[in-house]
This record gives structure tokens, sequence and C-alpha cells, in this order.
């Protein structure tokens, strides 16, 4: 049985993006879209850390410090996407993404 | 006197200026007549027309010092403007040209049309047209200029037709009349018929000179013409010995100089050559001559010329006396090298011509329209012209179209100034005793009388005695005989002349006055003109405050002529007896019935009495070169002077007939004569019938052909047209079903189908992030797929 490699990692990874892209597209809950965004920035994250494991060799930082990056990003994100839940909220008094076609007009 | 035979122009540039003042006072009266009519009153209108008159006048007079400095043969001034266009061997030049004959005839035009316009402002105060009038009688003098001072065919043509122009507006000049219009239309149209004759002549000798245009020309060159082959097109130009230009011209300098020099052989060439078998300068000469017939009213063309007296008179006494009418004499005497060359030509001239002056003389014995009188004795005045010129003598023709000027426009002015005193009367059976109040009405009156009866005080004796003498002697003519027989035609129209001209006088100044007192509205022929101006003339007599208010009050209320109620309404203020002429119409008669008495004497003292060639006939010369070439019976000196006081018998006699039967209304004769041949007094009364002819035939003839023309167009023109415009419609609708369906059809398609594509497409564009983020998915996941596919 051989040892854990990149391939593993890039498995998880896949696996998160796609349950992430699959939570996106099918919620019809915002704060549950937002959630599937989270997934598929973490699964981005997994990647970075792994490549930067396999690809560039222990003691760089590059994958980590984009990773840190990415969680920074997320968190910012997280807070506007909630700021935005939350003003649709208010106009349309529902977070139900089927509701809310604005975008159409 | 010998003069060269070959005329040498000299070029001067200021020439255009004499017929140039009057177009520019036209244009002014155009554009701004009524406006300055309207802010300063009439006087503006009447200086602007007189101002030109004047500056034309000066300029005339200076070239005519110019020209008398200059030695005799060398008078040919020349001022070429440009080239209005040029096709072959035909150049047509706006070009002027003055020789001594020009030059007389610019004098005659400029300085009596000075008079009458000045005339005018007196006659035509009243009128509300006033600039129109103004403008109108400019721009006459305007193509009178041209036609005399033109020195090719066409500026002359352009001046031919102008004049015509003009006399019709003049004549229509009241054209809300009816009858005037008609009568304008009659001139116009006679002198289509004459106009005609005119342009057929001019194609004909511009044919004729030309020889190579046409290979069926029966010409044969003379050696002193270049090409020998016939038909064949002209290298070089063609140079006579003397260095004249040879080949077709239109100009009168090159026309004469070809003609007139002998070592051309361009008379002999000319004599020789036919047109349909026809002596080809006898058709020339006689198409020409119709022109001139139609334009100076001779059988058979003069009947306009009575009728155009419906114009104001001042136009009767400038276009149809003193210069319009003369233009055919002018014309003669202008061509007088070509018409001397045809004896045939130069018979029918004066045979027309004295055929002419004893038919209106008849015509004018029993007329009792004054300016009926009057016309009929221009016409007859005329006849008497083309006799001169016909027989040869042209200076003595001319002669006689410059003391004609003189003494007729004295008479019609004279006849407007009657027709104003007797309120707009021109009935001489209700005028009479006018002497007393007219005074210088009736000396000018019997001044040109004088002058037309030919006493030998008087300027009339010596044109008319020349141009009988030289008729009497006449040898130039198809016939020997024809000279006498002409003669004596004229010297019976001599008399009649002197007959009518005294009855006329007799009748209007002498005896009782006849005339009704004020103006009852009578319906008979009156003269709208004399309504306006009668009017002013009355207004000019009160004070000055009361002739502000009374012109006025006239202008307010006689848009019109034929206002008889105003006319009533002032005609108790001034009663009805007569009243002379205001100040500006008096000095113009008599200027104009001094310049009838002196003239004769002047210009036309005889050989005979004085030893030397009269001055008119010395200055003419140059322009006359056939003048020495008509040949005259050499006659004594007695026999000359039997006739001359043959001519003051004649005068005589007609003036003591008249004075007999006519000196204050006394005599019963002509009422009894009239009784006793009832008749003939209606033949001659009513012209001959001549006017009810004419309606017969060629008014009939002419009507019609016209409603031939008419129907034809109606059915055959209409019917060709109406089937185009069906074939069109046709095409039209074929073309409108084809566009609708055809092209509409793909235009609407294609919109149709973006129209349905984007309905289908925009349900595509939900609005939902899901369904876009989905799409993009699904897009990546193709992506992938295909690549791995296509791997």
């Amino acid at each position: 049985m051989s040892s854990i490699g990149l391939p593993h990692f890039l498995i998880v990874g896949a696996i998160l993006f796609s349950l992430g892209m699959v939570t996106v597209v099918t919620r019809r809950n915002a704060v549950g879209i937002l959630m599937g965004v989270e997934l598929i920035l973490n699964a981005a994250n997994v990647n970075f850390i792994a490549f930067n494991h396999f690809v560039e060799g222990p003691g760089r930082l590059t994958g980590q410090v984009f990773s840190i990056f990415v969680i920074v990003l997320a968190a910012a994100e997280a807070a506007v996407g909630l700021a935005i839940v939350l003003a649709i909220y208010q106009t349309f008094r529902t977070i139900d993404v089927e509701e809310t076609d604005l975008l159409r007009q | 006197m010998t003069l060269p035979d070959v005329a040498q122009a000299f070029p001067v540039s200021w020439l255009w200026l004499i017929p140039f003042f009057p177009l520019l006072g036209t244009a002014l009266n155009t554009a701004f007549g009524p406006s300055l009519q309207k802010r300063f009153g009439k006087r503006a209108n009447h200086a602007i027309a007189i101002g030109v008159m004047v500056a034309s006048c000066v300029v005339a007079e200076i070239a005519f010092w110019k020209m008398f400095a200059r030695p005799a043969h060398d008078r040919f001034f020349e001022n070429r403007l440009w080239t209005m266009w040029q096709s072959g061997s035909l150049k047509v030049d706006l070009s002027f040209a003055l020789d001594p004959l020009g030059m007389v005839m610019t004098l005659i035009v400029t300085h009596v049309a000075t008079l009458i316009h000045i005339y005018s402002v007196g006659y035509m105060a009243d009128e509300p047209a006033y600039w129109r009038f103004f403008l109108w009688l400019n721009l006459f003098v305007f193509s009178m200029l041209l036609l005399v001072m033109g020195s090719n065919f066409a500026v002359m043509f352009f001046g031919w037709e102008g004049v015509g122009l003009c006399s019709y507006g003049l004549i229509g000049f009241w054209y809300t009349d009816l009858e005037k219009a008609k009568a304008a239309l009659k001139a116009f149209v006679v002198n289509r018929f004459g106009d005609f004759g005119f342009v057929i002549g001019l194609f004909i000798l511009f044919w004729s000179l030309s020889g190579t245009w046409n290979a069926q020309s029966r010409y044969v060159p003379e050696a002193g013409l270049g090409s020998p082959r016939l038909g064949a097109p002209l290298a070089h130009p063609r140079v006579s010995p003397a260095g004249v230009q040879l080949g077709p011209t239109i100009e009168f300098r090159e026309l004469r100089n070809q003609i007139a020099d002998e070592s051309s052989g361009m008379a002999g060439r000319l004599g020789a050559m036919t047109l349909f078998g026809l002596p080809v300068l006898a058709l020339i000469g006689i198409c020409l001559f119709i022109g001139a017939a139609g334009k100076s009213a001779q059988i058979p063309l003069y009947v306009w010329l009575p009728d155009a007296m419906a114009g104001p008179t001042p136009v009767s006494a400038l276009i149809h006396a003193a210069t319009m009418v003369t233009a055919g004499v002018y014309m003669v005497a202008r061509l007088n090298f070509l018409f001397a060359l045809s004896p045939v030509a130069m018979t029918v001239v004066a045979t027309i011509g004295a055929l002419t002056a004893i038919f209106a003389a008849s015509i004018g014995f029993f007329q009792y329209d004054i300016k009926k009188v009057l016309a009929y004795s221009t016409v007859s005045q005329l006849g008497f012209m083309f006799i001169g010129v016909g027989v040869g003598a042209f200076w003595a023709g001319i002669f006689h179209l410059m003391t004609h000027a003189f003494f007729k426009a004295c008479l019609f002015l004279g006849s407007g100034s009657v027709i104003l005193a007797c309120h707009h009367e021109q009935d001489m059976r209700k005028m009479g005793g006018l002497a007393k109040y007219t005074p210088i009405t009736r000396w000018t009156y019997l001044a040109a009388c004088w002058a037309i009866a030919g006493f030998p005080w008087a300027a009339g004796f010596y044109s008319k005695d020349e141009i009988l003498w030289k008729a009497w002697t006449a040898e130039g003519l198809s016939a020997p005989w024809m000279g006498r027989a002409i003669y004596l035609i004229g010297a019976v129209a001599a008399l009649g002349t002197a007959f009518y001209m005294f009855r006329s006088y007799y009748m209007t100044f002498t005896g009782e006055y006849r005339g009704g007192h004020g103006h009852a509205p009578k319906e008979t022929q009156e003269d709208p003109e004399a309504v306006a101006s009668h009017a002013h003339a009355a207004a000019a007599l009160h004070a000055p405050d009361e002739h502000g208010a009374a012109v006025e009050a006239l202008e307010a209320s006689v848009p019109h002529p034929h206002g008889h109620d105003a006319h009533a309404a002032e005609a108790h203020e001034h009663g009805g007896l007569p009243h002379e002429s205001p100040r500006s119409m008096t000095w113009v008669l008599i200027a104009l019935a001094f310049a009838a008495v002196v003239s004769g004497v002047l210009f036309g003292l005889p050989k005979l009495w004085s030893g030397h060639e009269p001055l008119l006939e010395a200055f003419l010369a140059p322009s006359l070169p056939a003048a020495e070439k008509v040949p005259f019976r050499e006659a004594s000196h007695s026999t000359e002077l039997l006739f001359q006081l043959i001519g003051i018998g004649i005068a005589v006699v007609g003036w003591a007939g008249a004075r007999a039967l006519y000196l204050d209304a006394r005599s019963t004769v002509p009422e009894r004569l009239k009784a006793a041949f009832p008749r003939a007094w209606g033949v001659v009364f009513n012209k001959y019938y001549v006017d009810e002819l004419y309606d017969a035939t060629v008014v009939r003839i002419s009507v019609l052909f016209s409603r031939a023309l008419y129907l034809f167009d109606q059915y055959v023109i209409d019917g060709i047209v109406n089937l185009m415009a069906t074939i069109g419609r046709g095409v039209a609708y074929a073309d409108a079903a084809f566009d609708q369906k055809v092209v509409d059809g793909a235009v609407n398609l294609l919109a149709d189908g973006f129209l349905h594509g984007g309905a289908t497409l925009r349900r595509l564009q939900t609005g939902r992030i899901q369904a876009y983020l989905f799409g993009a998915l699904a897009g990546a996941i193709a992506f992938v797929i295909i690549q791995y596919v296509i791997r």
C-alpha cells in the first residue's frame, strides 16, 4: 500500500470543490450558497497546500501564504456576502434565490 | 463727295453707356419703384427715369461731337463688349456701333424720349402704377437704343423684339380694360407676322453670303473669292484685294464693306444667286421689308397701329409716332447697300410706301377721334419715308423720319393736352374753340400742322419735298414710269395730309366749344388716362394746400382710372370749361414745335437754294454707300423749283380746303357730302373694312387652325400622353406589387426572424444567478468533455 501522495489530496480537493459547486448551484437558500462558496475556496486551499508540499518541497511557504490570503478573503467575502443577503432579505422579505430574479430586467 | 468704299471701325469703350443708363433706370424702378413711390412719392420714380435719360442724352451728345471731330470716312465708332456665342462662321458679339446714321437715330431717340418722359410727369401724375409706366418707358428706350446702336443683326433683332415687347406692355398699360389688352395683343401678333419675314430674310442673307455652306447653291465663285471648289470648307479666311474679309457675317459694317467694296465681287455674286429660281437679293429685300412693314405699319400689316392708340398718349407719341415705328425705315436705310442691289426690292418698298401713304391718308379724312387721325397720319407719313428709302433717297427718308419724329410727337402730345383740356374727350366733334382756352397747345399744334402739311417755313416741307422730288427723278426702280407714278400717288397723299391735318386743327381749335360741361359719367369711349391726368391738371390749378388734398383724395379713390365717381365729385370744382395743361407739358410742346419748325431749314436746306449739299445728307453719306449708286435722272434747276412750288401749292390747297370746310364748324358741306354719298363715306369711315377683312380671313383662319390644333391636342396628343400615363401606371402597379411582396417580404422576414429569435433567447435570461452559474458550469464541463473527446 503506497503512501498518501499528491493525487489523494487533489481528489479530496476535487470532491470538496464538487460538493461546493453543487451546493452553490442547487441550494435555494442564499446562506447555503455562501457556504458552498466557502467549500470551493477551501478546496482551492487544499490544492495550494498539497502543491506546496509535493511540488515546491518542504521549507517553502508559497502555498501556505496563498491559503492564508484565501482564508482572509473568504472571511471578507463571507462578511460582504452576509451583508448582501441581509439587504436581500430586507428588500424581498426572503432569502430564497429563486425569488430574487431582478437581474433578469 | 467720294468716300473710300471700306469703312474701318474706330474702337471706343464707352458707347455701351448710352443704352445702359435707361436699363439702369428700368432696373431701379423695377426693384425699388413701388417702395420709393410709397416712401418719397412719385417724384422719386420720375427723377430716376428722367435722370437716366438725361445721362444717356449727354453721352449721346458727347459721342456726336467726338464723331463730328473726325474725318467723314472715319466716323465708325464701335464698342465690342463680349462674344455672346460662336458657332462655325457665325460669331455673335454683344457690340454697339455708331456711324452717322446710327448717330442721328440715337440723338433723335434719346432727345425725343427725354422730352416725352418729362411730358409724362404731368400726364401720368395720378396713375397709381406710376413706377410701372416709367420702367416700361425706360425699357423701351433701352430696346430702341439696342436697335439703332447694335452693330450686328443679333443685337438689332434683340432691340427689335424688345421694342415690340415694350409696345405691348405700354399699349396694354391699363390691362384691366379688355379692349386695351386686345389692342396690345393685336400689335404684338401682327408684329410677329412681320418678324417672321424679317428672320427668314436674315437666314437667306446669311446663307447667301456663305456660298460654301450648301453644295446645292448655284453660286459660282468669282476670282475675288478664295476657294475655287464648291462646298469646300474654308481653310483660310477669304479676303478681297482691298483687304475686306469675305464670307458670312452678321455685322452691318462688315456686310457693308463686302458689298460696297467693288473688288470683292460680292455684289455681282449675290446678284447672280437664286433660291428656288428666285433672285436671292429680291427675296432678301422683300423678306426684310415684311419685317419693316410689320414694325412700321405698312400695308398690309398696318392694322395694329391705329388700335395701339389705346395706350397712354405719351406712349403713342414716343413709340407709335416718333421712334419705334420708324425702325423699319431705319432698317432699310441701314441696309441701303443691300436694297440698292435689287431694283425689285426697291420697287416693292417704294410702291408699298406710296400705297400706304395714300390709303392711310384717305382713312384719316373722316375719322373723328383725334388720336385715330394722328395714327393714320403716322401710317401715311411712314409710307412717305418708305417712298424715300425705296426710290434710293435714303437720306431723305431718314430726314423725314427726323422731322416726323418732331412734328408727330408734337401733334400727339398736343392731342394729349387737348384730350386733357376737354376732360378726356377724344372725339373732335365735341371739341372746338380750344384756341381760346389752350393757347400754347393751339400754337404748337398749328406749327406741327404746318410742318406735316408742308409749308416752306416748317420742316416737313423740306423732307417731304425731297422725297417726292427724288421719286419723280428715280430711275433705280424696275420700270422707268414707276417713279412718276409713285410721285403722283405721293402728291395726292400729301394733299390729303394737308387736308386732314388742318381739318383736325380747325375742328379742334376753332369755332365754339361743343363739349359737355362737367363730367356726366358718359359711357362713350373715354380714355382712362385722361381721367387721371385731367384730374391732376385740375388739381394743379388749385392752391397748393388744396392740391395735396385733391391728389390724396384721388389716389385713394382712383385705383384704376375708371373712377367716375371720384371724377364727378371733383368736376364741379373747376367747371366744365377746357383748361391749359400744366407747365411741364407745355414746355415740351414748345420745344418740339420749335424743332418741328427749324430742323428742316437747319439740316435739309435743298442744294438748289443753298448751293451745297444739305447738312444731313453730307453727314449721313458714309453710312449710305449705296446712295451714290442709285441712278437718278438729271433735271434742270427750274424743274426742281417748279416741283417745289407744286409742293407748296399742294399744301395750300389742302389747307384751304380744310379751312373752307371746317373753320369754325360753319360749313355744312361736309355733312351734305356725307349725306349724298353715305355708302362711300361709310366705307372710308370704317377704314375700308380692313379690320373686318382681317377678322374674316387671317383671324378666322388662325382661330380655326388653333381650334384644329386644340382638337389635335385634345385627342391625339392627350391620347398619347394618357396612353403613356396608363402604361406608366401599369408598370408602377407591378413595381409596387413586387416591392410590397418581394422586397418588403424579405425585409420583414429578416425582421421577424430577429424578433422571434430575440423572444426565444430572452427566456434564457431568468435573472437567477444559479441558472447563470449552472450555465457556466455546464459550459466548463462541456469544454472539458470536448477537450477530452477531441484529443
